[in-house]
């Protein structure tokens, strides 16, 4: 029988909330960059394209540390953010910066898909019918990209509950704080008589990732039948 | 001025340069595949800036690059049917004809749904999903959208194209319909002979180079100029009051009668006739086979590169016959001469 203390709560909690916060903070960003690649004619889309997949095959800990450079104390954003109160490191808002960091091209790589198997020439139909461009956005290319948003933010909900490497560089792995459910399996595999708390939270997490796999993929099918 | 354009838009390898104006309700683009049409029709748009010129409809500036005026589409109220209707997918067939009708400002559309939706017979299609649309309907759907956004011209790109004959013949008395009731300017991009024929009043022939070459009466374009290359029935006639008798139909052709072959549910309508159907004769043929002999007197005798064109007046009605230079000299026809046409009755085909 598996049984979960008020650490692994806790811990669970922040998963969600990170991931949560993670997939939303990213989603208006996302959008927009797949927009970008997708519809708009830019000059330099490789160069941007590659910076925004960089993360997929950087391991998380340079992202981390990468991260820590930049939002430091004495790092270039993290000085200035420092002068107006706001730390992000060993927070649980530096938890979500790396996991969004790390879920952001999964993000945009289906977003992206999604906008580009849109005929173009609906959003030229609506904009002669009187839609301006937000409206055209909000009443053509979101809906008919719903499926590819849902599924791009089931994979960055998803990656963020799984996140390790660039979180526990940059918001630490303090319990009740920043301690999600991947760090605290890392804690608990670390002590002695800590396995059978981290196959609790190996359980919870699995439980965790199907349930928004399938979610995603249940919503995904309702949106298709219309 | 209706619509006047002069713009210039360079591609690499294509420039495109035009200037017409036209103060006619329903005028024609007539253009070879590659002209330029569509590109020129997304710069009236505003789909596409043009890089130097100038764009006015009913003198207002949609688009002047010396001033730099450059209206959004939105703010320009020009309506676009394309040849696949591109109805938006994720609305039903209600949705979709109020797209435009909810975006206009209020007050200033005077257009009436639901007459729009009876006038296109689209009362029965309004809960409809759009991709259970057959060709012609999601058409109609189209048209009925542009025209419920109030647009102050209406810019048809080869809307009828993707269609079999059956439907195209279907779908444009609708579009003459609601064009003339609602009187909103048309431009009708085409490379069709016969829709051209029938959808405009003057017809702008653009060539090769991406410009206007030519400004000619739709009947001319029929007629074959080298420009087109390609040539409908040069005859369209209305036909009405038709009466059976047994496998014949005799209609009503002003004040004269025609006799067509009757291939079941005979209805008034616009008829194609070939100018290669139609003998001449200069006395009356005594015995044949041809149902409709009719006396003519001959207009104006045009020669083309193989053949001679020779107008048949009747009335106030006219057709065109074509025969061999031979045949016009052994007949010796000249203009003012009482001639014979002899029409046979499976000549004729059912256009609408």
């Amino acid at each position: 029988m598996i049984t979960l203390s008020p650490q692994d709560f806790s811990a669970i909690v922040l998963s969600l909330k990170v991931a949560t916060s993670a997939t939303l903070l990213a989603l208006p960003f996302g959008f927009g960059v797949a927009y970008l690649l997708a519809i708009k004619k830019i000059r330099g889309k490789v160069f941007i394209e590659g910076i925004v997949n960089l993360p997929l095959v950087l391991p998380p800990v340079v992202i981390g540390y990468l991260l820590m450079l930049l939002l430091g104390k004495s790092g270039f954003i993290g000085s200035f953010l420092d002068k107006i109160g706001i730390t992000l490191m060993f927070s649980l808002k530096g938890a979500v910066i790396a996991s969004t960091v790390v879920g952001f091209p999964l993000l945009v790589r289906s977003i992206r898909t999604g906008l580009e198997a849109i005929d173009l020439n609906y959003l030229s139909v609506a904009r002669t019918l009187g839609a301006g461009w937000f409206d055209t956005v909000w009443s053509i290319m979101i809906p008919l990209s719903a499926r590819a948003i849902l599924a791009g933010m089931t994979l960055m909900f998803a990656r963020s509950l799984g996140e390790f490497g660039a979180t526990i560089i940059l918001a630490g792995n303090i319990p009740g704080i920043t301690q999600t459910i991947p760090l605290a399996i890392f804690q608990y595999t670390s002590m002695p008589g800590g396995d059978s708390m981290a196959l609790g939270l190996c359980v919870v997490s699995i439980i965790l990732s199907y349930l928004v796999l399938m979610t995603g993929e249940l919503v995904s099918r309702y949106l298709a039948r219309g | 001025m209706l619509l006047k354009v002069d713009v210039t838009k360079r591609f690499p390898g294509f420039v495109s340069q035009v200037r017409f104006a036209t103060n006619t309700i329903r005028s024609g683009l007539f253009g070879p595949s590659g002209s330029g049409k569509s590109t020129l029709m997304h710069m009236i748009a505003g789909l596409l800036k043009p890089d130097t010129g100038r764009i006015t409809l009913h003198d207002r500036v949609l688009f002047d690059s010396d001033q730099s005026v450059n209206f959004a589409p939105e703010d320009r109220r020009i309506g676009l049917v394309f040849q696949h209707a591109h109805l938006f997918p994720h609305m039903n067939v209600e949705k979709n004809l109020h797209y435009g009708y909810r975006r206009t400002k209020s007050g200033r559309n005077d257009l009436n749904p639901q007459q729009i939706c009876h006038n296109l017979q689209l009362d029965e299609l309004l809960k409809r999903n759009v991709t259970s649309l057959s060709g012609g309907e999601r058409q109609r759907v189209a048209l009925g959208r542009t025209l419920l956004s109030n647009p102050s011209l209406v810019l048809m790109d080869e809307p009828l194209s993707g269609l079999d004959d059956q439907l195209r013949y279907q779908i444009i008395p609708y579009l003459q319909r609601v064009t003339s009731e609602y009187s909103i300017p048309l431009l009708y991009i085409s490379h069709n002979v016969d829709e051209m024929r029938m959808m405009a009043e003057d017809v702008f022939m653009m060539g090769d180079n991406g410009s206007i070459i030519a400004q000619i009466e739709p009947d001319e374009l029929a007629r074959g100029s080298k420009e087109t290359q390609q040539r409908g029935y040069l005859n369209m006639i209305h036909l009405t009051e038709p009466s059976v008798s047994g496998m014949l139909v005799t209609y009503q052709w002003g004040a004269s009668e025609l006799i067509l072959v009757n291939r079941g549910q005979p209805s008034s309508g616009l008829f194609g006739l070939s100018s290669r159907d139609i003998l001449v004769f200069k006395a009356f043929p005594e015995a044949g086979s041809p149902r409709n002999i009719l006396s003519f007197t001959v207009g104006e005798i045009r020669q083309t590169e193989w053949m001679v064109q020779v107008e048949l007046l009747i009335n106030s009605h006219r057709l065109i016959a074509e025969i061999v230079p031979q045949s016009l000299d052994e007949l010796g026809l000249v203009s003012g001469m009482t001639v014979y046409g002899a029409i046979k009755a499976s000549a004729f085909r059912k256009l609408y």
